[in-house]
């Protein structure tokens, strides 16, 4: 900063004497023609080609045409046999990356630079020739590639390599090839050949975990010669570490491999070492200790970067093991002034998780001063931090609340300004003494609050925690406020929320009422409807009496319906002297129905069939089932499956069957589609052999008066079963029917008629329909209260897999459970997997599984599955299930 | 591409090399990651991480940020800012090995005068050095002098019989001027 004006001086000279100044492409490109003169002169040209690349690097861009005559003129370079000249063009030709056609002009020449004496010139030609090749090409100079590879001249392998791991991406089934060469290459004496070695064997070999395993053991006892080989060594230890810790037990192999290089002479090395000790899954006190210590020197290094690198590794570990780190708090207290605010947001952090009591104080004060001068990235960050603190120490909520409060007075956008109020929220509910001050902080802020969706919580949250308080009244004026100044969305919440203090506080209902009625002339819809929707239910007009409990459930409780299976419900309920019966909504959370990926183009349906295919929700299925009077006395539909595909697509007639499960009778309800308009199928009925379901017998059927064309119909088949039990059984179909003939011009049918059949495909009754799919909020509270009475864990071999996510689905949609917490979505690459499924088994019983998976050897899936329920019949029957599909 | 720069056990990788002059202007830049599809994202990243370090002191020590998800290595010297940048999982010490491979690799090449105008006159000596430092993300060398070596082999006298030259022979010349630059 000490000579601002003398740099300006130097710009102009700069620019004065910059060789480029006033370049233009016109003119460059006119230039290029000396690289046809007849005598070349190298110097010029490579001067040349500099402005060119000059042009490209600035962002200027060549039209395809420019771009073929340069490249074109650049290739009759490769007669000069100028060194400097040729590594220009090799830049050149890079940069232009030519089309397929003119690769071939430049092959023939960088083939021979390939293969020649030359060690610089054969290293460039492998790098511009894999970088312009495909795989066609490929397959000729692969010969000289795994030459290459173990050249003597390291910059020849290296450049063999490095071009093996950017093919391999491309032609993976080439480069595998090389397996030995590379092998080979990984026991070099050249330090950054072994680097590229072992990158190109390790992907190469990458979905081998044996084999990696092999590697990493053999290396880790041998000697690795570059701190980026051996950085790369520490990655895939931990990998394979990773992977042996979801089968053994004990001591973690390879920890001492990375413990060791904790004591490597490169900095690189210790830290690339020390961070995969603490990101080690599980990892224990004593293995964090020597990395820990190796971090805090790093903290006091001159260097910011080995001080950034430390710190940002130390905040990580401090979110999970905070006693680990507390041993560097002096040192992360220096680095606060730090000059690099990323450093200092860092430390401050990693303080707020470690710190104690005491200090709390002294770090706010510390921390004020800083928030004004960092993005509002890292004050969510700061703030998160705080409001973790805070819960830990709630003694000290006052000057943490405060903090909180100061700053959200201050400029933000939205994120921060939300993380600050869902902290003061979650300090509000968990620290008692926090919560008149803290609600007041937030009746504040919503004096002057820009966000809606951020008002509209609060008022909901004031509705809630407010009439609880000491001294309600006191908000009543911050909420009416509200019903003035806002837009719709934020006048709606408050009414919601003044009716709320005017149900739970009766003393004040009087003067609430009289606030609510000046919302019935309020302009928009919504909120006058609900203005009158609370003065009708909440009390009686104004006087001061209590609210009915089943008032105050019906408006104020939580509803636990899946809000799109009440949104479906109210669109399927017709006006009718019924009333809409909320308990009539299943509480089942849906899945995407099955019909969906069926054969576009269905035309909308006659009566009986909604359109767009057969119903496929459960309401919609229960309503069918319950107007047809064979069906009335089964009682109530515990599940109804899938629809299941009884033929195969593009046929004449289209069947999928969806079961219906009632606790003692099983419905068929055969989807029939005629896609023939030629043909009017008459006196439909589906012949069912229950040879092979014992237990079923049969007890109804509506068969299908007539089935024209592109118009679905439904037959329905009703059997009877044990009652409560999950039987089991195979069923096979066929379609029987009178075809008559249509001419399609007229729509006349014939009179006479042929009986015909058709052969459907079986069906089954599998134990996983009696399976409902229910969702658990809190998995773990489920698992804990159903207790282990009847728990039953088995471990099974699935044996080969295409991949984890795979095998995942195929259990989940075998036992026809729901997957909770969004455990049913594999990590790519992850090696295991738990899975929580949550159910209901016919006759209400709940259900519980935990599903452990984890990949044994190539592809072989092994997993184990543990089941707890209330009733130790329905916990076997679900291994049952596992056993025999 | 994409994947290997996405897992974390794999390769180390960069993203771009930038080299800007002290109003933030291009003087020679390299991108491996198809981060930045365009010139424009790629102007916008360089304009807004030029500003994010404009008032840090990089002129000792290498300096460090995360910036938009990434993290940033970078050094100033004269008119003259070197950054690097690779992933946020990316072990900061090898990016600054690279950064410092980089930087030492263009004072050899400049014989110690490096600033704006020399680099510009140099221009494809420091378009062959990125060339030799990174291959499409994937580090060939960090080493100065080696570096500084691959690319000398070209800069000297058209007229010696360079055909012949090995590398070792280059690699001698780049010690001696690194040698004479800490000696100075």
């Amino acid at each position: 900063m000490a000579q601002p004006l003398v740099k300006k001086d130097d710009d102009r000279d700069d620019e004065e004497y910059s060789p480029f100044l006033g370049i233009e492409k016109g003119a460059v490109l006119q230039e290029a023609r000396v690289f046809n003169d007849p005598q070349l002169d190298p110097r010029r040209c490579s001067q040349v080609i500099t402005k060119l690349l000059y042009l490209l690097n600035q962002g200027e861009t060549f039209t395809k045409i420019e771009a073929t005559e340069v490249f074109f003129a650049v290739t009759k370079l490769f007669q000069s046999r100028d060194i400097g000249l040729r590594r220009m063009v090799y830049l050149m030709i890079k940069e232009l990356s030519p089309s397929a056609d003119e690769v071939i002009i430049v092959t023939s020449s960088l083939m021979k630079d390939m293969t020649s004496k030359t060690d610089m010139y054969r290293a460039n030609a492998i790098r511009v020739l894999c970088r312009i090749t495909d795989g066609t090409l490929l397959t000729q100079i692969e010969r000289y590639l795994k030459q290459a590879i173990v050249d003597k001249n390291p910059v020849v392998a290296s450049a063999a390599l490095v071009s093996g791991i950017h093919l391999l991406e491309t032609t993976p089934e080439i480069v595998k090839r090389w397996s030995n060469e590379v092998q080979e290459a990984v026991q070099s004496r050249a330090a950054l050949v072994q680097f590229h070695a072992l990158a190109l064997l390790h992907q190469i070999r990458q979905n081998d975990r044996l084999a990696v395993s092999k590697l990493v053991t053999s290396l880790t006892r041998g000697t690795v010669r570059s701190p980026l080989a051996q950085c790369l060594l520490i990655r895939y230890t931990t990998q394979v570490i990773r992977e042996a810790a979801t089968t053994q037990t004990g001591d973690r192999p390879f920890y001492d491999f990375l413990e060791s290089c904790l004591r490597h002479k490169a900095e690189m090395v210790i830290f690339e070492a020390a961070r995969a000790i603490t990101e080690l899954n599980g990892v224990t006190n004593r293995e964090l200790t020597p990395a820990i210590t190796v971090l805090q020197l790093f903290l006091s290094s001159s260097k910011p970067v080995l001080r950034f690198a430390a710190v940002r590794t130390l905040n990580k570990v401090a979110m999970t093991h905070p006693m680990a780190v507390t041993n560097c708090n002096i040192d992360m207290e220096s680095l606060i002034s730090d000059q690099n605010r990323s450093i200092a947001t860092l430390a401050i952090t990693t303080l707020l998780k470690t710190g104690n009591e005491s200090s709390v104080d002294r770090l706010m004060k510390q921390i004020t001063n800083f928030m004004s001068d960092i993005a509002d990235e890292f004050k969510i960050v700061v703030v998160e931090a705080i409001r973790s603190l805070c819960l830990k120490f709630p003694l000290k909520y006052r000057s943490l609340m405060n903090f909180l409060s100061n700053i959200l007075r201050e400029e933000g956008g939205f994120e921060y300004k939300k993380a600050i109020v869902d902290s003061i929220v979650i300090l509000i509910r968990d620290i008692p003494d926090a919560k008149e001050n803290g609600l007041l902080h937030l009746c504040e802020f919503i004096e002057d609050c820009e966000f809606t969706y951020l008002s509209t919580q609060i008022l909901h949250f004031l509705g809630t925690e407010g009439p609880k308080t000491s001294d309600p009244s006191k908000y009543i004026r911050y909420i009416y406020n509200r019903v003035h100044l806002e837009n719709a969305t934020v006048r709606a919440a408050a009414v919601s929320t003044l009716a709320k203090f005017g149900a739970m506080v009766d003393a004040l209902k009087p003067r609430v009422f009289v606030l609510l009625r000046r919302c019935l002339y309020d302009g928009d819809d919504e909120v006058r409807d609900r203005a009158t929707l609370y003065l009708n239910t909440v009390g009686s007009d104004g006087e001061v009496i209590e609210t009915d409990k089943v008032v105050k459930d019906f408006l104020f409780g939580s509803l636990d319906i899946p809000l799109a299976n009440i949104e479906t419900s109210l669109k399927n309920y017709e006006p009718a002297e019924q009333p809409f019966d909320i308990n009539s909504v299943p509480k089942e959370v849906k899945t995407q129905p099955l019909a969906e990926k069926k054969a576009p183009g269905k035309k909308p349906a006659g009566l009986g069939a909604p359109p767009s295919g057969p119903p496929s929700t459960v309401d919609a299925y229960e309503k069918l089932l319950s107007s047809i009077p064979e069906f009335s006395d089964f009682g109530k539909l515990f599940k109804s499956s899938a629809p299941v595909e009884l033929t195969e697509a593009e046929t004449e007639y289209a069947v999928n069957v969806v079961k219906h499960i009632f606790d003692r009778h099983v419905v068929f309800q055969y989807n029939c589609t005629n896609t023939i308009p030629e043909q009017l199928l008459e006196n439909v009925t589906v012949i069912v052999d229950a040879s092979e379901a014992e237990e079923f017998a049969e007890v109804a059927s509506k068969p299908l008066r007539s089935l024209p064309y592109d118009s679905p119909g439904q037959i329905f088949g009703a059997f009877e079963k044990p009652e409560g039990v999950p039987a089991v059984g195979k069923f096979s179909n066929m379609l029987r029917f009178i075809v008559k003939e249509v001419d399609p011009t007229t729509g006349d049918v014939e009179d006479d008629g042929v009986e015909d059949e058709y052969q459907l495909e079986d069906l089954e009754v599998v134990a996983a329909d009696y399976v409902m799919k229910v969702g658990v909020s809190n998995f773990r509270n489920a698992w804990e209260s159903i207790g282990p009475d009847f728990e039953r864990v088995d471990e099974y071999g699935l044996g080969p897999r295409e991949s984890l996510a795979e095998a995942v689905s195929a259990v989940i949609s075998l036992l026809g459970m729901q997957p909770c917490e969004g455990t049913e979505v594999v990590a790519n690459n992850s090696r295991s997997h738990t899975c929580l499924l949550s159910g209901v088994f016919i006759g209400n019983v709940k259900v519980l599984v935990r599903l452990q998976f984890g990949i044994d050897g190539p592809k072989e899936v092994a997993m184990k599955l543990a089941v707890r329920s209330e009733d130790d019949n329905v916990s076997d029957m679900i291994h049952e299930i596992v056993a025999s599909g | 591409m994409a994947h290997i720069l996405a897992s974390d056990d794999c390769c180390p990788s960069v993203k771009n090399i930038l080299l800007l002059d002290s109003e933030g202007k291009r003087v020679a830049v390299k991108y491996f990651s198809d981060e930045w599809p365009t010139n424009n994202s790629k102007l916008a990243f360089e304009k807004a991480l030029f500003a994010k370090t404009l008032r840090t002191n990089a002129r000792m020590e290498a300096e460090i940020v995360m910036f938009q998800d990434n993290i940033v290595v970078y050094k100033f010297v004269q008119d003259l800012h070197f950054f690097v940048t690779g992933g946020d999982h990316e072990n900061e010490l090898l990016l600054a090995a690279v950064l410092q491979g980089f930087f030492d690799a263009v004072t050899l090449l400049l014989r110690n005068s490096v600033d704006k105008r020399e680099a510009l006159e140099n221009l494809d000596l420091i378009f062959l050095c990125l060339d030799e430092i990174v291959d499409q993300g994937i580090i060939l060398e960090t080493d100065p002098s080696v570096i500084a070596g691959k690319v000398a082999i070209h800069s000297m006298d058209g007229a010696a019989p360079l055909a012949e030259q090995t590398i070792s022979q280059a690699l001698a010349t780049a010690r001696e001027h690194l040698t004479r630059t800490l000696l100075t």
